[in-house]
């Protein structure tokens, strides 16, 4: 017979939570593509408990005592990185942080040498963010820990999706038919990607802007194989009605490789300012994932002004992170 | 036994004599010394039997395109594994691509794959020489010397010819000594940084595409040229419904054109990538259902004359990567005919046209320089496969004779796969079933 307390629970102030068992079902966190919405609510609840601990005097609790965990990062980061750090060591995680810089990856170890070697080493979870799409996909196949993307190439960045949808969640009262709007680099962001399944998952509508040369290939048809999204590339028309706005990252070597004109034309045309943001809802509110090239992509003066939560989205990023990490260890604390 | 055997009793289908009927072939001497119906009429007395009850009994397949990796790459394969592995699938004649190391651009290189072919190799081992000097696409090979040293035509494959130039002058050059130019036929501006086909399959996993205008736009370009020029080309592994619409339309000029297609292009689609399995990670890549739907159809109508293999084998490490670090190519040359036998079985072509391309038309493109291949007709060589069409079985790479495993069919069950190969009357690969006994 199952007994309360037997069953696990998100129940870190000690109330009665929902049932993990019956919802959770990740050994991995790959992407958001095979998130049930119930699961993805159910780290939106973990969060919440989450947060409750971060604004205790002593923000530790031993959820993962004596496990460890490795942070692989084969591309720099800050934000991303600090912010698995210090989620981990909140819940009394070990951590190590690996950099690809420092590492025997230098020496051309392939990444299936480093993941068994980590195994060996007896590493729990790894975080791994790489440059190629899939990478984790490889790792998860190829070693036991539990594997936590954190950015791969072009495809996904399921963590970054979860605390945008969090985010959201903290300012509008339901996903359902909310109204998004990315705009930006669609065809090279991991971001963009993870956001549009966690998104449409919740029942939101999204809207892509960009030039042609920026939006992915094969998105004007209904398929099985990916969620269906309006595309519009005149920014006014894509954020009429907008309740959120998300702006992405121009990598400045766009422009070189010849998909852009000139960054002179795109900050014209894309760069999300006021003036454009005055077509969207009088409530809207302005995300970018970061870091943030100003006056490129999005003007100062949103990026500063009261729309823009975008230091919101930094702080929910290490609750959503201890979130994911309790949820995956089992959340047996 | 004697140097004679009798294949008793099965269906024999040479579509280089039309012929698809029950019947029975004496091999004496390593040569094809009759066939026929009714073994009263045997000019032979003294042979050994296997019993092909059941079995299909065709010419030895040709392969025109496929890497056996030596010299330079022989962890990935050499000419004696790859040969047999390709003797398993049921080959007696292949056609090895120079991208070695060194390439094969030189008469030196050119006896060096004859003669360890002939020490070493399972079946016949005819090599493609380069189109340019180590397929730097600069300058052209001594085309005439590699001609004079055996070589079944021309190709920089792996790499297209990017230089226009140098293609109309390979063309040209090439016309005097009546061998192809065989194109891998790839813009590779268009096709740069590109892990699969382009389309919502590649968007969803975030890998960069490689789109279908990459390679008509070169089969249009060599099309164009050998219009200019007269000169044979031979387009290798289309895969887009585009290159067949133009194909289509050079044949109709009637220009001295031909063209192949892989099992894994008539049969996979880009969803097998899915996953990121490296080992669907192939040049040019799965496509989609409407193109593989073409491609069928192409060949049913003669667009498309021949199958080849493009066995690509490489190591378990090589494969065993991140997605974009992964080599193209698949070690196709134990599941080339169990995956053609699907299409047959899905009714979706004939057995006879299925023969006839991995026989008959080959041979008719290799010309008759090495002997008269691809063919059933007495006194000719005895190069033989024997099919049983209905067998199932599962795909198992660690059971591959070819060192490569990479082969994204692991697992899967197929009806139909070949029994036995003979090559210049000698089984070169025998099925455990298959025991030949002595007469009584």
């Amino acid at each position: 017979m199952r007994t309360i307390q037997q069953e696990k629970r998100v129940s870190l102030d000690g109330k009665r939570g929902i049932p993990i068992d019956s919802v959770w079902q990740h050994k991995h966190i790959l992407d958001l593509d095979d998130f049930t919405p119930a699961e993805i609510e159910l780290v939106m609840q973990t969060t919440d408990a989450m947060h409750e601990i971060l604004s205790r005097p002593i923000k530790k609790v031993p959820a993962l005592r004596g496990k460890s965990l490795v942070t692989l990062f084969y591309e720099p980061s800050t934000r991303t990185r600090s912010s698995f750090d210090l989620a981990a060591k909140n819940l009394s995680a070990d951590v190590i942080n690996l950099a690809a810089s420092t590492s025997s990856v230098l020496k051309g170890e392939c990444l299936v040498d480093t993941l068994e070697t980590l195994e060996a080493l007896g590493t729990d979870i790894i975080i791994m963010r790489h440059p190629h799409s899939g990478s984790p996909y490889v790792a998860a196949r190829h070693v036991k820990a539990h594997i936590i993307n954190a950015g791969d190439g072009w495809h996904a960045h399921p963590t970054q999706a979860l605390l945008d949808l969090y985010t959201i969640r903290q300012h509008k009262s339901k996903f359902k038919d909310l109204k998004v709007t990315i705009i930006g680099d669609i065809k090279h962001s991991r971001v963009a990607r993870s956001n549009i399944w966690g998104l449409t998952k919740m029942g939101a509508r999204v809207k892509l802007c960009c030039p042609f040369t920026l939006l992915p290939m094969g998105l004007d048809k209904s398929h099985g194989n990916f969620p269906d999204i309006e595309v519009e590339p005149n920014i006014d028309r894509a954020l009429k009605g907008a309740d959120v706005a998300m702006a992405l990252r121009l990598q400045l070597e766009r422009q070189q490789s010849g998909l852009l004109p000139s960054l002179r034309e795109y900050t014209k045309m894309y760069q999300l300012t006021e003036e454009k943001l005055a077509h969207a809802k009088d409530d809207v509110i302005v995300l970018h994932p970061g870091p943030v090239n100003e006056d490129i992509e999005i003007s100062s003066s949103v990026v500063h002004g009261p729309r823009s939560l975008i230091n919101q989205q930094v702080k929910n990023g290490v609750a959503v992170r201890m979130a994911l990490l309790y949820l995956l260890s089992g959340g047996t604390h | 036994m004697t140097n004679s055997i009798l294949i008793n009793n099965g269906r024999i289908i040479d579509p280089s004599q039309k012929m698809d009927s029950i019947g029975s072939l004496l091999i004496v001497n390593g040569r094809i010394a009759w066939v026929g119906d009714n073994n009263d009429k045997l000019p032979a007395s003294d042979y050994g039997i296997l019993d092909a009850k059941g079995l299909i009994i065709c010419p030895g397949f040709i392969d025109m395109h496929c890497h056996l990796r030596q010299p330079g790459f022989e962890e990935k394969e050499t000419i004696s594994s790859g040969s047999r592995a390709a003797a398993k699938g049921g080959f007696t004649t292949i056609c090895c691509m120079p991208n070695t190391n060194p390439p094969l651009d030189s008469q030196g290189m050119i006896d060096y794959i004859k003669v360890t072919a002939t020490n070493e190799g399972a079946t016949r081992v005819l090599p493609i020489g380069c189109i340019s000097r180590a397929r730097a696409g600069k300058e052209l090979v001594e085309m005439g010397e590699l001609a004079e040293a055996g070589v079944i035509g021309f190709s920089d494959d792996g790499e297209p010819v990017k230089s226009s130039r140098l293609m109309r002058q390979a063309m040209e050059y090439s016309l005097a000594f009546g061998l192809p130019i065989i194109e891998h036929c790839e813009d590779t501006l268009l096709s740069e940084n590109g892990q699969m086909n382009e389309g919502i399959i590649a968007t969803k996993l975030g890998l960069c595409g490689i789109p279908n205008a990459a390679e008509e736009n070169i089969v249009s370009r060599d099309i164009a040229l050998a219009e200019l020029t007269g000169a044979r080309l031979h387009v290798a592994h289309v895969s887009t419904r585009g290159s067949v619409e133009l194909l289509r339309r050079a044949k109709e000029k009637d220009l001295n054109i031909t063209a192949e297609v892989t099992p894994h292009h008539l049969t996979l689609t880009e969803d097998r990538v899915i996953n990121y399995d490296t080992n669907a990670k192939v040049n040019p890549p799965l496509r989609t259902e409407k193109d593989v739907e073409t491609l069928i159809a192409a060949l049913k109508e003669g667009v498309i004359d021949i199958i080849v293999t493009d066995h690509a084998p490489h190591t378990d490490n090589d494969k065993l990567c991140e997605f974009a670090l992964a080599p193209f190519g698949m070690s196709v040359f134990e599941t080339a005919i169990s995956s053609l036998l699907k299409l047959v079985h899905q009714k979706q072509i004939d057995i006879k046209l299925l023969i006839s391309k991995l026989t008959a038309e080959p041979a008719k493109i290799i010309g008759n320089n090495f002997g008269k291949l691809g063919t059933l007709t007495v006194g000719e060589t005895a190069d033989i496969t024997i099919l049983n069409p209905d067998i199932e079985w599962v795909v198992d790479v660690n059971r591959f004779v070819s060192k490569g495993k990479n082969n994204p069919l692991n697992g899967e069950k197929f009806k139909g796969k070949v029994m036995a190969t003979i090559h210049n009357g000698k089984f070169t690969y025998r099925d455990d079933s298959i025991k030949p006994r002595a007469k009584v």
